[in-house]
């Protein structure tokens, strides 16, 4: 029983640190990690014996103090007086609202010319082809100042609409196309029953409401259906439910329109979306849509024939072929890459400088490292968001991701 | 008889066949054609429509400028003049400042031909990676020697110096396979040692002897580099230096060591999380500090190096997704061959892996091409950094846009569509399975 | 697979050759490299911009020939590194340029927060406003509530929020990255009023098809003394930087030209200012730790005057008048320490 003995034990030999596949794994690691902390050891010492010699210092101080310049696009209140930490922020609500509204005109874009490259129609097919080629094998940044050339080319400037025969007039006297940008009526709520921005939240929880009760109304539908087989009709119902609260909450809340006016220099009142604001959204758009295209087409080519060809077999029709078996599960499929163009939006939305929008690149990553000098802090800090963005955004995807993917059971 | 009878009782018979008729108008030719692609439904019918008069426009707007062009002038203003008013570009820029556009402002006229010659080879040298079923592998060895051909033609200088970088790779592969089977370790230690000997006299002659010496061309300086070779030299440099690093990196992703996966990890995420603008600004005012002082290499250099960072980190993303893509069968096949793991990924995992990857690879390139217009705005006169800056700075040629940013477009559209058809072509070549 | 290997070690290899370990001064280094590194625009006409045939051109082109001149005797010995407002100071600071004459204004925040020695002022000027002439404007006060141009990366940003907050009007700033892309944004009636310097302004104005269709309103609203630039802490090359440019001012002063200063050097002459500045009498190039002759090779480009009329002056396409640009002699602020 007791004949087994342990193998005799080997002494430990420096060389089995290199032969012995046990302890190899941990001598590369280790050289790995020495490599690594004095490389960074290295850096930090230079950094700080140039910094020394310069006579600089690594110090987030300037942040705090008035930035100095404006900004003309700001969605929370600034002024020149404001801290360049508070240019920062405005620079990135700019960075995020670009960025957003790039994404959603992308995909829309995307979508439509990745279905339409598959389309029947020859025409169609080959502009579509057309479009995809052009804006894939073009850089981005010279779209950008091409679009914003055409922009500023193209449209009239603010004097045509004056005086007494002017050569340009306003869209149905409420929009008027300028090359500093678009000027819409923008809604103003008079009663004062909420303050500012409480306008907004009520209109936003009203609409969240009307999501929630239309989902309820659509699955009492479903159950009734399950049951009876007979779909009773929900088009009016959800209808009402997301017009009605809306339009009495306008009425009561005193919605009116502000329109634009030519007054001064410039058009006054309504929204102004700037002409560099539209450069780069569209560029964005236009070329990451190119892009979304071809991921669409490959995920709807991805899908077997036979999906199709099942569907139509159930007689249905093209359309709702698209809509109710390809699509669904060509999802599948284009969401990984569709969320890597969403980053790739956000990451060339820092392109902005070349336009004059004044991203988080434009004040943080500009302005305030030209005036303070500090490029160390100010790149890091820049990098830092960027980051921040980036993980966010792809940990969002990916939880979305994780609920559309196939469930194999 | 039968005939006659037959002739007689039944009706009319077509002995012969008819000849066969034309199928009506509607089903034949380039109606049958414009029906079924064009118009084969109402909503068809308005997307052909719609896109006819998109077509239209665009052409009515468009064709007068290019047709009306004037290419013989010494300035917007003379250009002005000869149009008097009428429709048309001003292409005579581009005629005017091609070389410019072409090779910066800095690179010695007369020299023109060095960088062209090396664009001409970069054909002969990439051809066999890029059809290597069809050329002989014989002409591997001139794309060995490639870069350093191209490094002696555009940089200039004496050639000892790239000669004697030569020299120093094939020592170190030498003594690779001289030393391998007393470990992969020993011999990589001995290659680096043998190269690093080499390197260290060709910097010694290379600095000393920068000027006169052997085989000497004018010597161009790093910064004088500009225009579309500049974008060249930046797109081609930084791809094959980062697939070397972009395959390190992948396969320390995947390693089960845990500190060298998450140093890989924490690079490869941090890079791609990060718009390539910032990594540029850190190449052109911040790695300066992070050097030892007094140290200062060309921004050129400090910029290959940021987005060879950059690219690689992409890399190793599709180099990972090939790993990802083999049959574990694979890696268990070499285990069980004992090959050790320097040997089973140098010839079982990664020709294959490195295989199911190129198309991803080629993706990255063409993107990591277009992105190196971006150093235009570190003040690097690249071609659109050459079109923003003294092109359209100079009295000259002040105002003139669509035909510069259309030409430049053009030629990044010429390359970029050129490599991606090469891309479609290789995925369909290396397509094994039959769906 | 190979190839990449090896371009990678090449890079490296070259890199290592590009490294060059040395410190001690700037003067040493320079002299020992042979050339000067100067930071200049990314191109203004008249300042600095590269012609068709890639030559840097312009006055502050000048002053970095004249330094080259000085130092190594050859005004052509010099490497002009173009950089743009952001990356300026870190090519300064990093050593990457030995001196910095891209029309920067002295502030006291560059020069003490930023650790940056101004070695006097090349060029005075100020922040001006231009609008079309059709636009009725004839004072900076009446543009409430305009779309007005910025370059950024210069002072003028935080010029321009002082002078609208200060008076109590509002303005919709358009940043722009470059000079060419202002100037089309401001033809293009995308902006009421473009400004920047006024030196700026009135070279942009030269190459309108129309100049006489704008004009520049009468508000400067900002001192812009603009000038070279090097690290702190190197005194001797300050020095040498400084005292060049001295000696161009003083030269057109004292009537020495680069037709006369072959003449004028060749032995002393009855001023002797004239005689110490040229190195017939004195020692003053040895203080620099330079040749006795050195303002005599600085001056063969031209002193001060000439560089002006040369580039910028009134005879150019930017066609500026001296103004505060003159000699203290004759109304303007340029006054060099003498040279004793």
């Amino acid at each position: 029983m007791t004949t087994m003995t342990d193998p005799p034990q080997e002494s430990f030999r420096l060389s089995m640190l290199l032969n012995d596949t046990r302890y190899r794994s941990y001598t590369f690691q280790f050289i790995a990690l020495i490599a690594l902390i004095s490389l960074i050891a290295y850096l930090g010492s230079n950094l700080v014996q140039n910094l020394r010699a310069a006579g600089l210092n690594i110090s987030y101080e300037f942040l705090g103090e008035p930035a100095g310049y404006d900004i003309n696009q700001r969605l929370i209140e600034y002024d020149s007086q404001s801290s360049h930490w508070r240019a920062s922020i405005v620079g990135i609500l700019n960075t995020l609202l670009v960025a957003f509204l790039a994404c959603v005109t992308a995909t829309i874009l995307g979508v439509a010319a990745g279905v339409l490259r598959l389309s029947n129609n020859w025409l169609v097919r080959k502009l579509m082809a057309v479009y995809v080629e052009a804006f894939r094998n073009v850089p981005v940044l010279i779209w950008i100042i091409i679009i914003f050339t055409i922009m500023t080319a193209v449209l009239p400037g603010p004097r045509a609409f004056r005086g007494d025969d002017p050569t340009a007039s306003m869209v149905l006297d409420m929009f008027a196309f300028t090359n500093r940008g678009v000027y819409v009526p923008a809604p103003e709520f008079t009663s004062g029953i909420f303050q500012g921005a409480g306008n907004w939240l009520v209109i936003l929880a009203s609409l969240v409401a009307s999501l929630f009760i239309t989902r309820w109304n659509v699955r009492r539908a479903d159950q009734v259906q399950e049951a009876t087989g007979q779909r009773p009709n929900t088009l009016w119902a959800n209808l009402a439910i997301w017009f009605v609260p809306l339009v009495a909450l306008c009425w009561i809340m005193g919605l009116t329109w502000n329109y634009p006016e030519l007054k001064g220099f410039n058009f006054a009142g309504g929204w102004t979306i700037r002409g560099s604001l539209i450069a780069l959204w569209f560029a964005l758009a236009i070329y990451t849509g190119a892009f979304i295209a071809e991921n669409v087409r490959a995920g709807i080519q991805a899908i077997s024939k036979g999906q199709t060809e099942a569907a139509a077999s159930l007689g249905l029709r093209p359309g709702r072929i698209m809509k109710l078996v390809i699509l669904p599960q060509a999802l599948r499929v284009i969401i990984p890459p569709l969320i890597s163009q969403y980053l790739n939006i956000t990451k060339n939305s820092s392109l902005a400088i070349a336009v004059g929008y004044m991203d988080i690149t434009g004040t943080l990553g500009g302005i305030t490292l030209n005036q303070t000098g500090r490029a160390i802090e100010c790149v890091l800090l820049l990098m830092l968001f960027y980051l921040i963005i980036s993980l966010s955004i792809s940990a969002v995807m990916n939880i979305y991701n994780n609920a559309v993917k196939l469930k194999e059971r | 008889m039968t005939d006659a009878t037959s002739q007689r009782t039944e009706p009319f018979v077509r002995m012969d066949m008819l000849p066969e008729q034309e199928p009506p108008a509607t089903q034949r030719g380039v109606v049958k054609w414009a029906r079924e692609n064009l118009f084969s439904s109402t909503a068809n019918s308005v997307l052909t429509v719609a896109a006819i008069v998109t077509v239209y426009y665009i052409l009515v707007s468009s064709m007068p400028w290019l047709l009306n062009g004037v290419w013989n002038s010494a300035s917007i203003r003379e250009c002005r003049e000869i149009l008097e008013g009428a429709t048309g570009g001003c292409f005579a820029v581009l005629t005017e400042r091609w070389n410019q556009l072409l090779f910066g402002f800095k690179y010695p006229p007369d020299q023109y031909w060095r960088p062209t010659l090396a664009f001409v080879l970069l054909f002969v040298a990439a051809a066999p990676v890029m059809f290597f079923k069809y050329l002989p592998s014989k002409m591997l060895i001139f794309t060995g020697l490639y870069p350093f051909i191209a490094f002696w033609l555009i940089w200039g200088g004496s050639i000892l110096t790239p000669l004697l970088v030569l020299v120093g790779f094939v020592l170190a592969a030498q003594a690779f396979t001289r030393l391998e089977h007393k470990g992969f370790a020993i011999a990589a230690l001995a290659a680096i040692a043998a190269a690093a000997v080499m390197f260290w006299l060709a910097s010694t002659i290379g600095s000393g002897g920068g000027s006169g010496g052997f085989l000497s061309l004018e010597p161009v300086q790093s910064r004088d580099m500009g225009g579309f070779m500049l974008n060249m030299i930046l797109g081609t440099v930084c791809v094959s230096l980062s697939i070397p690093f972009g395959i390190a990196l992948a396969l320390g992703r995947q390693s089960d060591m845990p500190i060298i996966k998450w140093i890989c990890v924490v690079f490869i995420e941090f890079i791609r999380g990060v718009p390539l603008i910032t990594l540029l600004f850190v190449a052109n005012v911040v790695l300066a500090y992070f050097l030892p002082p007094g140290t200062t290499f060309d921004l050129i250099v400090r910029v290959i190096i940021m987005i060879t960072a950059f690219s690689s980190a992409y890399i190793a993303e599709v180099i990972r997704g090939g790993l990802a893509a083999l049959p574990k069968g694979q890696y268990e096949a070499a285990d069980s061959l004992g090959l050790d793991y320097a040997q089973a990924m140098r010839l079982i995992i990664l020709p294959q892996a490195l295989k199911i990857s190129i198309p991803g690879i080629v993706n990255v390139a063409v993107g990591l091409f277009k992105d190196t217009t971006l150093v235009s705005v570190i003040s690097m006169f690249d071609l659109v950094g050459m079109i923003r800056g003294p092109i359209l700075a100079s009295t000259e040629w002040n105002g003139v846009y669509w035909e510069l940013f259309g030409a430049a477009a053009i030629l990044f559209f010429v390359v970029c569509y050129g490599i991606s058809q090469y891309s479609q072509w290789l995925e369909r070549e290396l397509a094994t399975d039959h769906r | 697979m190979k190839k990449s290997v090896i371009f990678g070690a090449l890079t490296v290899a070259g890199m290592a050759a590009a490294a060059s370990v040395a410190s001690a001064g700037t003067l040493d280094d320079v002299k020992a490299r042979g050339k000067l590194n100067c930071g200049v625009t990314t191109g203004l006409v008249g300042f600095a911009a590269p012609d068709a045939n890639g030559n840097w051109d312009g006055f502050d082109v000048g002053v970095c020939r004249a330094v080259a001149a000085a130092v190594l005797g050859d005004p052509a010995a010099v490497e002009f590194v173009p950089t743009t407002g952001k990356t300026r100071f870190t090519a300064l600071a990093s050593g990457e340029i030995d001196m910095l004459a891209r029309n920067t204004t002295w502030t006291f925040s560059r020069d003490v927060d930023l650790k940056f020695e101004f070695v006097g002022v090349n060029y005075y000027d100020g922040q001006g406003f231009m609008v079309p002439k059709d636009l009725g404007v004839s004072s900076a006060k009446d543009l409430d509530g305009a779309t007005v141009c910025i370059q950024t990366g210069t002072t003028t940003e935080l010029n321009l929020a002082d002078f609208f907050r200060s008076n109590g009007i509002s303005y919709e700033p358009v940043p722009i990255e470059t000079n060419a892309e202002a100037q089309q944004q401001y033809l293009a009636g995308a902006c009421d009023v473009y400004t920047t310097d006024a030196s700026g302004l009135a070279a942009t104005r030269a190459a309108f098809e129309d100049p006489a269709g704008h004009v520049l309103l009468p508000e400067i609203v900002s001192k812009e003394p603009l000038g070279p630039l090097v690290r702190h802490g190197d005194n001797e090359w300050g020095d040498v930087v400084r005292w060049t440019l001295n000696a161009l001012i003083t030269a057109e002063e004292l009537g020495v030209t680069s037709a006369n200063v072959g003449e004028l050097a060749a032995s002393a002459g009855d001023n002797p200012e004239v005689n110490r500045l040229l190195g017939t009498e004195g020692n003053l190039g040895e203080m620099l730790g330079l040749d006795a002759d050195w303002a005599v090779k600085a001056l063969a480009g031209g002193n001060y005057g000439e560089i002006f009329e040369k580039n910028i002056g009134e005879n150019t396409p930017v066609g500026l008048a001296r103004g505060l640009n003159a000699q203290w002699t004759e109304g303007g602020l340029l006054y060099s320490p003498p040279f004793r």
